[in-house]
């Protein structure tokens, strides 16, 4: 027990550059490729949600547009990521005859491509799930579908949907250990070489696994802090009460 | 102004959803500062009626004149003709991540391309006029149903529009807060606003409206004077719907 606790310790101090160097990379992968496919989402989820157009030819484009989504949604979800890694970095290598891209470049693609697919599920859901009165109120002060997305509906998706968005990059924290399969210089894949140094095998995941799970408690946790505060002030400011118009009064409510 | 000068002028409007025919051959004519009460039984399409007048719903046969214009094909922007035409929903539809202020100055500045100074005077004006002046900062969950009802009037207001269109605005409502809705939309009334108003509020009706039209499974059955619709409906199924709601 004594000798585990000193492997963990030398584990700790001696390789600390490349596990701290594997966690900057598995953050830097995990929030770029979350951010970037909640881009993909919101666009996607956009337009599959929009209203045909009465032009023929914008009609058939976007239904055209919308059975990609579909497609692109189907096949991410449904295979692993690691396949996935294998097919986007091997397949460029095969089309462009032998090149291959930066490996840090190729895991943010992937972990980004992969995220997509799942954030348009997510944001279809968020948008179809707020009341379709906000969309008819601001249709009938005549704003446009776009300046209702932008100023109505967006807005409250995000909150809708931030749980959710939260949860995806926990998971990519986790997940994106896969990438070791191409070569990304992530947590999982620091700990193989520092594995096959020390040939404390053990030992060794040990230490990462505690990392991991370091890594996706605290964010957890701070992204529940941000969800509470964007939950909003449940209280309000009346101005000027009838008989003191400077009076302010605080209106209190519980959520 | 000339109160004769016609706003609305609704000939062989007909609307269908698939095979269920909703609306058949309405023909109603609107001047300007008139207030004309909708009524007739759920189901009997006054809604459809005034959601095909702002084009939330298409109509399929017939056509729409607004001050003239085909609505479908003879104005300039649909926007612009939206924002012209209010309209307030039974259930209220305010912009739930805005505050009560936004609600009513977004909008003007989105669709009127109003500058902040004019479109936070102009909300303020409506909002203080409606009695929500207290309430600016305050966001639409935070309000009773009666409160929400009148930054939505407010809100159609800040638009200066031409006509209002009200749908059941009070029906949505815990009776205690009818009166401080309807109260507002009798001052519109006496201030010559041109108001359609769907409504069970049959008091109003009487004692506010010009005209009133009674609607029964898609046709107006009658379009007479709150007297001789309350005290002497000239068509059988108007005496019979009357006499069913108003218990007697
Ligand atoms: N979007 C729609 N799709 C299909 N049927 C509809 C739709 N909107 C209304 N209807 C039908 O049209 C009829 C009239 O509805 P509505 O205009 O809401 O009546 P009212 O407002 O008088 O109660 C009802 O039978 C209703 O079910
Ligand atoms: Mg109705």
């Amino acid at each position: 027990m004594i000798q585990f606790f000193s492997d963990v310790w030398d584990i700790i101090t001696k390789y600390y550059p490349q596990l701290l160097q594997g966690v900057g990379k598995t953050l830097l992968l995990a929030l770029t490729g979350t951010v970037i496919g909640l881009i993909i989402g919101i666009l996607t989820g956009i337009l599959r949600t929009a209203p045909l157009s009465k032009n023929l030819f914008l009609r058939i484009l976007h239904k055209a547009a919308n059975g990609i989504i579909a497609a692109y949604v189907e096949i991410f979800r449904g295979t692993p990521m690691m396949v996935q890694a294998m097919v986007i970095f091997w397949g460029y290598a095969f089309a462009t005859g032998g090149n291959t891209l930066p490996l840090t470049l190729s895991g943010i693609i992937i972990v980004s491509i992969n995220t997509g697919a799942y954030m348009a599920e997510i944001v279809r859901g968020g948008i179809i799930s707020i009341d379709k009165g906000q969309f008819e109120g601001a249709a009938a002060v005549g704003m446009t579908h776009g300046q209702t997305m932008l100023h109505v509906i967006i807005p409250q998706l995000m909150r809708n949907i931030l749980p959710s968005v939260s949860n995806e990059f926990v998971i990519n924290i986790k997940d994106t250990s896969v990438l070791n399969v191409i070569g990304v210089a992530e947590l999982y894949y620091m700990s193989d070489i520092i594995k096959r140094q020390n040939f404390k095998t053990f030992q060794t995941y040990f230490v990462v696994c505690v990392i991991y799970f370091i890594m996706t408690f605290t964010v957890t946790r701070i992204l529940r802090l941000i969800e509470k505060k964007l939950e909003g002030k449940e209280n309000y400011t009346i101005f000027g009460s009838q008989s003191d118009p400077d009076a302010e009064i605080h209106v209190e409510k519980g959520a | 102004m000339n109160t004769n000068e016609t706003v609305f002028e609704i000939k062989h409007l007909q609307k269908q959803f698939g095979d269920h025919e909703v609306l058949r051959d309405i023909n109603m004519t609107v001047r300007r500062g008139e207030v004309v009460s909708i009524i007739g039984a759920s189901g009997s399409g006054k809604s459809t009626l005034l959601r095909c007048v702002n084009l939330l719903e298409t109509p399929s046969d017939g056509e729409i004149l607004y001050k003239g214009q085909n609505i479908q094909t003879g104005i300039p922007s649909l926007s612009r003709y939206r924002a012209e035409v209010g309209m307030v929903f039974q259930q209220f539809n305010l912009f739930n991540n805005m505050t009560v202020l936004q609600n009513c100055v977004s909008p003007q500045k989105l669709v009127l391309g109003r500058g902040n100074n004019e479109a936070l005077e102009t909300a303020r004006h409506f909002l203080k006029k409606v009695g929500m002046e207290q309430f600016i900062n305050a966001k639409p969950r935070q309000l009773s149903g009666g409160q929400k009802q009148r930054v939505a009037i407010a809100r159609a207001l800040s638009m200066s529009p031409e006509v209002i269109l009200f749908d059941e605005p009070t029906s949505a409502l815990d009776p205690e807060m009818v009166g401080e809705v309807l109260s507002v939309m009798r001052s519109l009334a006496n201030e010559g606003l041109t108001m359609l108003v769907v409504t069970h509020e049959m008091s109003f009706a009487r004692d506010v409206s010009n005209r009133v039209v009674f609607m029964d499974q898609g046709v107006i059955e009658e379009d007479n004077s709150p007297e001789v619709i309350f005290n002497n409906p000239e068509k059988q199924r108007t005496r019979e719907f009357l006499s069913r709601v108003l218990g007697n």
